[in-house]
């Protein structure tokens, strides 16, 4: 015990660090911070440090060439000893540094704490959020597989669509003018140097800052922040209520740390790492990309975007929603800081992430995408055949045969690229079906070049059967009135 | 005094050099390195992306099909591995008239399958279709398929293969040189 005593005081008297060093654990902080909503700041900085650390590990193996970096990471997987291990806990680390980064900062944001004087410190955190989802992308391309590549076609396609730079934008991104190694190579770079320099930076003035300014106290209904007075009333709160930080509040941090990594290894153990599914070819044209969870929202909003909105959007709306982050600090840097006195800010987080949420569901169905193999796949449901005659039958087969079942249901099976049609005779009468059929329109494709008359014809005998029985079909209003109507006919156009 | 303050406006003086002089070497060190980093714009610039190559002879595609063919992108780094290989749809109309698409949606790049049972061009990201002659048939793409600048030569097909096609260089496309070939 002496001799480590010695030890510290020896390599104290030459860094003179441990004053300074206990003065931060031992800093005052309101004992209202010391609550389980204070854990995710730090929560994101553990989970940093493991990303850093299972990083490091990873590199030691990892490949960034286009021609070897899928080969390496399926030595990764099941050739080096708990190479999927370590694989699993950096992608899980990354999925659970996204969602925490973002919980830290909805914790933020409802409890005031972007407000005077700490808006510098949100400015900075809105840019580590930014580089958060970088690291994810960036991440995600070196994971060199199908869902890599054609996520950097996805990007490229976005990034030439801005006016004038477009194309050159698309060159500096790829490194040349296709996806290949030069490609790799500079994710690699701005994936394992640029980026976590700029992390490891930005998160230390982020830090210090927290340290220099105080934690955000308790928001506390009625509790104004003015300008004027704040930095003295928080120095009064803190000399009235304050405790030492360590171990006042950090035990509750600590214990968030262990049930983190603990999530993260067991998912990892559990789940296994993430792919890579197959590999880079782009000639295998069987690909049916997917991005990670945290842009599966992204996916959702291009696939639903109307076409003229697309491109505008894209590129106008994040200027708009980063340059309202970093503006929101300076517009209400003042007034109440409580989530119960700020309802506009409640509603806002909740319209959020029940959109996102769930424009992330629907991705995971993606009803906007034809079933490729419904048509050889998904039979029609027998109650749709029997007691059909013949040419009905027929235009059942051309029904599968055309692909119409990639788009359009029946029985709950196939795609839902169209709407259902298990009970469309009641909504389109035959007239109808064959004008859709053959023009198309409404987003459906025309087929009258690729389907002959008599297919038609069977086609539309087929889908004038597809109603409850009992019900009649859909009537053409004027059908009576051209035809001479029979006297004891009831009025036409009558349900 | 005032020798003391003249020793240091010359010391502040001599500093101030000495920062300008770094200021101009960083400026000097910067065009390298600009220069550098724009090589994927420059390069492209100078020679040209685009190479005239063959797809193979033109008994490969019967008349009136639609069918996929490949090639190798001809400017290859050694770590391009297979993303230099590259896939395009030849659509041979009858004769001597082709038609040859990128195999990337023009909406967000993604690989359209051709089906010759509906004769669409399906994609599997979005849900954007395409009719046999690459026209837009439905879904979020504002135009239709991409095509290559192609010839016939020595009963081979050949085709102008170029950078990546995305919805933003159709403009590039247009502007592309003419054939050195």
């Amino acid at each position: 015990m002496r001799l480590i005593q010695k030890v510290a005081t020896w390599f104290d008297a030459r860094l003179q660090i441990g004053s300074a060093l206990r003065e931060t654990m031992e800093h005052p902080v309101p004992k209202s911070t010391a609550s389980w909503f204070y854990v995710f700041g730090s929560g994101a900085l553990v989970i940093f440090g493991l990303q850093v650390v299972t990083g490091i590990l990873l590199a030691l193996l990892y490949v960034p060439s286009a021609a070897h970096a899928w080969d390496s990471l399926q030595v990764l997987n099941h050739d080096v000893t708990l190479g999927w291990f370590l694989r699993g806990l950096h992608g899980w680390g990354s999925n659970f540094m996204v969602a925490i980064v973002l919980l830290h900062m909805v914790q933020v944001f409802l409890f005031g704490a972007y407000k005077f004087p700490r808006e510098l410190t949100w400015v900075i955190g809105i840019f580590l959020l930014l580089m958060t989802l970088g690291m994810a992308f960036t991440g995600q391309v070196l994971r060199f597989d199908q869902d890599a590549y054609w996520g950097l076609g996805i990007g490229a396609s976005i990034a030439s669509r801005v006016p004038v730079i477009g194309p050159f934008a698309v060159n500096l991104l790829l490194g040349g003018p296709i996806i290949a190694g030069a490609t790799l190579s500079r994710f690699f770079a701005f994936h394992v140097f640029a980026i976590p320099a700029l992390l490891i930076g930005l998160v230390s003035v982020h830090l210090l800052m927290v340290l220099k300014l105080g934690i955000n106290e308790w928001p506390m209904p009625g509790r104004v922040v003015r300008r004027a007075t704040y930095e003295k009333e928080y120095r009064e709160l803190i000399e009235k209520d304050g405790a030492p930080f360590v171990p006042y509040a950090v035990w509750k941090d600590i214990f968030f740390a262990a049930i983190l990594i603990l999530c993260i290894a067991g998912c990892a153990a559990y789940f296994g790492p993430f792919g890579p599914t197959g590999r880079p070819d782009p000639t295998n044209i069987q690909a049916i990309p997917r991005p990670d969870y945290f842009f599966l929202w992204l996916y959702a909003l291009l696939a639903l975007l109307p076409p003229s909105l697309e491109t505008p959007l894209l590129l106008i709306a994040p200027v708009f929603i980063i340059g309202g982050l970093l503006a929101l600090p300076f517009v209400f840097g003042e007034g109440e800081k409580s989530w119960k006195r700020r309802p506009v800010a409640v509603i806002s987080v909740l319209l959020i992430a029940v959109a996102l949420g769930t424009f992330t569901h629907l991705s995971s169905y993606t009803p906007w995408s034809p079933i490729m193999d419904a048509w050889s796949s998904d039979p029609i449901p027998s109650q749709y055949l029997k007691g059909r005659h013949a040419v009905e039958r027929q235009g059942a087969l051309v029904f599968q045969q055309k692909q119409c079942h990639n788009c359009h249901s029946l029985g709950n099976e196939g795609g839902m690229r169209g709407p259902a049609l298990d009970t469309v005779a009641l909504r389109l009468t035959s007239d109808q079906l064959i004008r859709q059929v053959i023009q198309g329109g409404g987003n459906m494709p025309a087929y009258g070049k690729n389907l002959s008359p008599p297919q038609t014809t069977a086609l539309v005998a087929f889908l004038e059967t597809l109603k409850p029985s009992g019900q009649s079909p859909a009537l053409n209003a004027s059908d009576s009135l051209a035809t001479t109507p029979a006297p004891e006919n009831p009025p036409a156009g009558h349900p | 005094m005032t020798v003391e303050q003249n020793g240091l406006s010359r010391r502040t003086a001599l500093m101030k050099i000495a920062i300008a002089a770094n200021v101009l070497v960083g400026a000097f060190l910067a065009i390298p390195i600009v220069g550098y980093l724009m090589s994927p714009i420059i390069r492209g610039r100078r020679s040209g992306y685009s190479r005239w190559l063959t797809l193979g002879p033109l008994s490969q595609f019967p008349a009136g099909q639609t069918r996929l063919a490949t090639y190798r992108y001809p400017s290859v780094d050694p770590s391009d591995g297979q993303t230099a290989d590259t896939a395009c749809w030849v659509r041979h109309i009858d004769g001597e008239k082709f038609q040859v698409f990128a195999i990337n949606c023009a909406h967000l790049g993604c690989p359209v399958r051709w089906f010759p049972q509906s004769g669409l061009f399906m994609c599997p990201c979005h849900g954007g279709a395409y009719y046999e002659d690459g026209s837009r048939a439905s879904g979020p793409p504002e135009r239709g398929l991409f095509t290559y600048n192609h010839r016939i030569e020595n009963g081979q097909l050949m085709i102008e293969a170029g950078p990546l096609s995305t919805p933003g260089d159709a403009a590039l496309i247009k502007i592309s040189k003419a054939p050195c070939a």
